[in-house]
C-alpha cells in the first residue's frame, strides 16, 4: 500500500484534462432534499459552462468513474431563508469560503451573512477536481454565480405563480421578490417553504458583470474570524471523536528503503499499544500521542538501502539525467535563434538553477480515520478531497460510497497537500484498531516524507540589438517545470523548452509551480540584458512588452515605488522583475541593503502591482499579495532542502530557515482593478516577481550577480 | 516511565491529569484536557504555534515537560474570552485581519498577550522581537504587527477609562476580580 514514487503527477498543468459527461441527476436529486431539507435546490451543469474540463480528472482518473461529474456546484435555500452553497474546493487559508459566499449573496440578492458554504466533503459537495491552480475564482464563483442567478429566476417565477401574474416586471432584492406595481412582496424563506423544487441550469445563464456587484468586488473580513481568535476552530488536528486513539508510523532508514527485519516486541508490551505490520508499513497505536512516539522509538529495525544522489551534486544530476519525452508544455519555437543572436550587439549565456523546497504548512499532514459498516470516513487537510477518497478506495479495495472524505478548514497547503499520505495510514491503523486513529505527522515527517517544490536548472541564452530591442530568446528548464516558461516579451528568434529528468526526491506542486524558477531566471537574464546594453531595466523591458496588462503593472509598481530610484548610501539596490502567468499580470519592485563584509542581505522595502481583472475581495487580495511575496522571500533568500543518500539532512525549522518577522520588509500591494476583465485567481501569480527583484537589487547594489535560489547562504560569502 | 497525577490550574480552572512526568504540556493541554486551541506546529520550540501564557510568561507548550507546568497559572487561548467578550488582543486581530489560515493565530494571540504584559506601549521593533519565534508561513505579519498596535491602543484607552477592567489573565486574580495592573 501507499506506493511512493519520487515524482508526482499533480501538478494541475500535468493532468491529461478530460471531460466524460455522466448524467445521474436522480441520484443526487432524490438523495438531496433528504439531507437538506425542503426548499430550492439549483445544480449546476459543467458541461455547460467554460470550464467543462475543471470536472475532467487526468493522471488519477480511473474509466469506472460513476459519480455526476458534471454537476460542479449546487445550491439550497432553506424553509428558514438559510443559502447553502455546496463545492468540492476547500479553504486553506486563502479566504475562497469568504469570497465565494460573497458572490452567491451578490448573485442571489441576500444579505452576505444568510449565505454557508459547505465544502470539501465528498459526501455532501459535488465532484471537484481539487484546489490548485488558481481554479477557484475563475471557475467555480461563475459556477456558484450562474447556479445562484438560476435559483433567483427560480424564486421569481413561484412569486408570480402565488400571486397568479406575470413574472415581467417582478424584482428579487434583499431576499425578496418584489412587485413594484402592487408593491408587495414575498420572502426567499417564505417561497421555498414546504416545496421540493429543483432545477437544473438554463442554457442561457446570464450572470452579474462585476461593475452591477454590490457584495463582490467589496473587502470582506474573514467569515468565522471569531472562531480563529478563540481556538474554537477545529483543524484535522483538532478533532477527538469518541474513542480516539493515536498512532504513529515507523519511517524507514532512508528513501526506497525495504525493511529487512522487525523486532516490536518492546513496543507491543507497552500499555495500550498495538502494532500493525503490513508489508513494509509499520505502524502503532496508542492511547496517546507520546505513548505512541515511545512505542515507535522502541522498535528495532533493520533495512536496505539503496545508494541515492546528494544535494551537492544535484544540479548536474538533473543535467544528466534528462528523460525528455512526450511532455512539451509550454515549448515554443520561432524564427531562428542563430540568426536572431547574430544581429545582437549585447549576448548572455547563463545558467541559474534553484532548490527544492519545502511547503511547510503549519499544520502538518494529519488524519483522523473511523470505519464503521465496512467503510470508513477520513478528516484530513487535503486539496483533494475526491483524489485522497480515490487513493483510499484503491488502497482498501472499497467502493467508492464506502469511502468518505472531510475536510476541516485547514491550516494552510501551498501545493503541498494534493495526497493522502497521511488519510491512509490514519485509516489503516485506524481498521486494525476498531476506533478512530487520529495520525499527525511530526515536523520532521512533514519536512521528510511530504514532497517538495522541483529543484531545477535554468540555461539562457539571449540577445539585444543596439537600440534594447530583443532580438533572439533561448530558455530550457530542467525538471522544475513548464509553469511560466514562455517569455512575455516580444522577441521574433526564440526556443523554450521545458525538459524532464530523473528527480532525487519526491516532488510536486508549490504555490506558483515553476513560474518562480522560470521568472527568476527570466527576469534575472532581462536585468543582465538591460545592463549589457547599457539602459535602465525598467525602460529596458517596458521598451519590449506589447502586452498593455503587462506594461500597466510594471508602471504601475514603478511609480509606487518611486522607480528609477537614487542611491542614497552604500550597499542599497533597487531591483524589478514581474511577468504573466495563470491570467495573473504581476511586477515586484525591491530595495535591499547589502553588506558586503558579512555577506548579510535585507530586504527593506518591496512594491508588488498585481492584476487579476475584476477583483472580488480586495481585503482578501492583498492577503494573498502581501502573503506570497513574504512566502516567496523565504525561497528566494534562505530556504533549501539539503540531503544526502535517501536521507533529508536538515528536516527542521531550526536547521530549515523560513521568512520571520525580522526578514519582512516594508510592504506594499497595488491592486489594479480590472472590471471589464473576468476575475483571474491570485493564490499564486503574485509569488513569481519577488526573488528577480530582490537578485537585481542585489546586483544593483554591489555588482554580485546570484543565479542561484536561495541566494543568501552561499552567495555573498567572500 | 510510569504515570503519574498532576494538578494544573488552567484558565482558572483546576484539572486532575495522569501523565508521564516528561509529557509535553502541550498533549496534555490539547488531548487529556480537550483544549485543542494551542497547535502543534513542530514540537521542536521554533514555531510558536503552541504559545501558553506560563505565569504571565510566553512558554512553548511543545517543551514544557507537565510537571513543570504544577502550581503554576496556566492560560490558553481558551482562556481569554470574558462572558463572550473577546480579549483585545483577540479583537484587534480581527480588526486587523491578521490571519489567513489561521493556524499561527493562537500563539501570535499568546505571544502578544504576554508581551503587551510586559510592555503596554512596545515600538515596532519591540513587537518584531517579540513574535520573531512564532512562524506564519501564509504571510501575515504586517497585520500582525498592526493587531499588536491596535491592542496595545485599545487596552491603554480601556486603562484610561475604566479602573475595573477585566483582567484577561486569569493567574492575576481569582475569577471575575481583576487585580490591581492586571494589564
Amino acid at each position: 500500500m501507499n506506493p511512493r514514487g519520487t515524482q508526482l503527477a499533480i501538478e494541475a498543468e500535468r493532468y491529461e484534462l478530460r471531460a466524460a459527461p455522466m448524467h445521474r441527476f436522480d441520484l443526487v436529486r432524490r438523495d438531496f432534499f433528504k439531507v437538506f431539507g425542503a426548499g430550492v435546490a439549483v445544480f449546476c451543469v459543467a458541461s455547460r459552462t467554460a470550464s467543462a474540463q475543471e470536472s475532467g480528472r487526468g493522471g488519477h482518473r480511473r474509466d469506472d468513474e460513476e459519480e455526476p461529474k458534471d454537476i460542479t456546484s449546487w445550491l439550497h435555500i432553506g424553509e428558514d431563508g438559510v443559502v447553502t452553497a455546496f463545492t468540492g474546493k476547500v479553504e486553506i487559508g486563502q479566504n475562497i469560503r469568504t469570497s465565494l459566499a460573497q458572490s452567491v449573496a451578490d448573485e442571489l440578492h441576500v444579505p452576505f451573512e444568510s449565505v454557508r458554504m459547505v465544502m470539501g466533503d465528498t459526501a455532501l459537495t459535488p465532484y471537484d477536481m481539487g484546489t490548485f491552480g488558481s481554479r477557484t475564482t475563475p471557475t467555480m464563483a461563475p459556477q456558484l454565480r450562474r447556479v445562484a442567478n438560476a435559483a433567483r429566476d427560480l424564486l421569481v417565477q413561484e412569486a408570480a405563480k402565488e400571486w397568479g401574474i406575470a413574472s415581467d416586471g417582478l424584482v428579487a432584492r434583499d431576499a425578496k421578490v418584489n412587485d413594484p406595481g402592487s408593491g408587495r412582496s414575498i420572502s426567499y424563506a417564505k417561497l421555498a417553504s414546504g416545496k421540493l423544487l429543483a432545477k437544473d441550469l438554463p442554457d442561457a445563464d446570464p450572470i452579474t458583470p462585476a461593475p452591477d456587484w454590490t457584495v463582490a468586488g467589496k473587502a470582506m473580513p474573514k467569515v468565522d474570524a471569531r472562531d480563529f481568535v478563540t481556538g474554537r476552530h477545529q483543524y484535522t488536528t483538532d478533532l477527538r471523536p469518541a474513542g480516539l486513539i493515536y498512532g504513529k508510523v515507523l519511517r524507514p532508514a532512508s528513501f526506497g528503503a525495504k525493511l529487512l527485519s522487525l523486532d516490536a516486541s518492546a513496543a507491543q508490551a507497552m500499555p495500550g499499544v498495538k502494532v500493525v505490520r503490513d508489508g513494509d508499513f509499520v505502524g502503532v497505536t496508542a492511547p496517546s500521542e507520546a505513548a505512541a512516539a515511545r512505542a515507535i522509538a522502541a522498535m528495532k529495525s533493520k533495512w536496505s538501502e539503496t545508494k541515492q544522489p546528494s544535494s551537492r551534486e544535484l544540479f548536474s544530476y538533473l543535467k544528466s539525467n534528462v528523460e525528455d519525452g512526450a511532455d512539451s508544455r509550454g515549448g515554443k519555437v520561432a524564427g531562428s535563434v542563430d540568426d536572431g543572436m547574430s544581429r545582437a550587439a549585447h549576448k548572455l549565456a547563463q545558467t541559474y538553477t534553484v532548490e527544492y523546497i519545502a511547503h511547510t504548512p503549519l499544520e502538518p499532514r494529519a488524519a483522523v480515520a473511523e470505519w464503521k459498516d465496512g467503510g470508513v470516513t477520513v478528516w484530513t487537510g487535503t486539496q483533494r478531497p475526491f483524489g485522497v477518497r480515490e487513493e483510499l478506495v484503491d488502497a482498501f479495495h472499497l467502493p467508492k460510497e464506502k469511502v468518505r472524505v472531510i475536510v476541516p478548514d485547514t491550516g494552510s497547503a501551498y501545493g503541498g497537500k494534493h495526497t493522502g499520505d497521511a488519510a491512509i495510514e490514519a485509516a489503516r491503523l485506524a481498521r486494525t484498531a476498531g476506533r478512530p486513529v487520529k495520525l499527525v505527522w511530526t515536523r520532521e515527517e512533514e519536512f521528510t516524507w511530504a514532497y517538495f517544490r522541483p529543484a531545477g536548472v535554468m540555461d539562457v541564452r539571449g540577445g539585444v540589438a543596439a537600440d534594447g530591442t530583443l532580438t533572439a530568446w533561448e530558455f530550457h528548464n530542467y525538471n522544475s517545470g513548464a509553469s511560466g516558461i514562455g517569455i512575455p516579451y516580444v522577441v521574433a528568434n526564440q526556443r523554450v523548452q521545458f525538459h524532464e529528468t530523473k528527480s532525487p526526491l519526491r516532488q510536486g506542486s508549490y504555490r506558483g509551480l515553476a513560474a518562480t524558477a522560470n521568472h527568476f531566471a527570466r527576469e534575472c537574464a532581462m536585468d543582465e540584458l538591460a545592463h549589457a546594453a547599457g539602459m535602465d531595466p525598467l525602460d529596458f523591458r517596458l521598451k519590449n512588452i506589447s502586452d498593455t496588462r503587462l506594461r500597466d503593472v510594471f508602471v504601475a509598481a514603478a511609480k509606487k515605488f518611486g522607480w528609477p530610484a537614487k542611491k542614497a548610501v552604500p550597499g542599497q539596490g533597487f531591483g524589478i522583475g514581474g511577468g504573466i502567468e495563470k491570467a495573473g499580470y504581476v511586477a515586484t519592485c525591491a530595495e535591499v541593503a547589502v553588506d558586503r563584509a558579512s555577506g548579510s542581505v535585507r530586504i527593506v522595502r518591496v512594491v508588488t502591482a498585481f492584476e487579476c481583472g475584476a477583483i472580488v475581495n480586495p481585503d482578501g487580495l492583498r492577503h494573498q499579495v502581501i502573503g506570497a511575496n513574504i512566502m516567496g522571500l523565504g525561497g528566494a533568500l534562505f530556504e533549501a532542502i539539503a540531503f544526502e543518500n535517501g536521507r533529508i539532512s536538515n528536516p527542521h525549522f531550526a536547521k530549515y530557515r523560513v521568512p520571520r518577522f525580522k526578514d519582512v520588509p516594508e510592504i506594499e500591494a497595488v491592486l489594479l482593478d480590472r472590471k471589464d476583465i473576468p476575475s483571474a485567481g491570485a493564490g499564486e501569480t503574485p509569488i513569481v516577481g519577488i526573488a528577480p527583484a530582490i537578485g537585481n537589487a542585489i546586483f544593483d547594489a554591489c555588482g554580485v550577480r546570484l543565479r542561484s535560489l536561495p541566494m543568501v547562504p552561499n552567495g555573498l560569502k567572500a | 516511565m510510569s504515570q503519574s497525577t498532576f494538578g494544573l490550574s488552567v484558565n482558572g480552572k483546576k484539572y486532575s491529569v495522569k501523565a508521564e512526568a516528561d509529557t509535553p504540556l502541550l498533549f496534555v493541554l490539547r488531548d487529556e484536557i480537550g483544549l485543542t486551541g494551542t497547535k502543534y506546529g513542530c514540537g521542536e520550540g521554533q514555531c510558536g504555534a503552541c504559545t501558553v501564557v506560563l505565569n504571565g510568561v510566553a512558554r512553548r507548550s511543545c517543551l514544557t515537560p507537565v510537571a513543570d507546568a504544577v502550581g503554576k497559572s496556566i492560560t490558553t487561548i481558551e482562556g481569554l474570552e470574558r462572558s463572550g467578550e473577546l480579549h483585545p488582543v483577540q479583537a484587534a486581530f480581527v480588526e486587523a485581519g491578521a490571519f489567513q489560515c489561521a493556524y499561527c493565530t493562537s500563539g501570535m494571540i499568546m505571544g502578544s498577550v504576554a508581551l503587551l504584559e510586559k510592555n503596554s506601549n512596545p515600538s515596532d521593533a519591540e513587537i518584531v522581537a517579540g513574535l520573531q519565534g512564532n512562524i506564519c508561513r501564509c504571510g501575515a505579519h504586517p497585520r500582525i504587527v498592526e493587531a499588536v498596535r491596535i491592542a496595545a491602543k485599545g487596552m491603554k484607552e480601556q486603562r484610561a477609562s475604566s479602573v475595573t477592567v477585566a483582567a484577561p489573565m486569569w493567574d492575576r486574580g481569582s475569577e471575575g476580580q481583576p487585580a490591581e495592573g492586571a494589564l
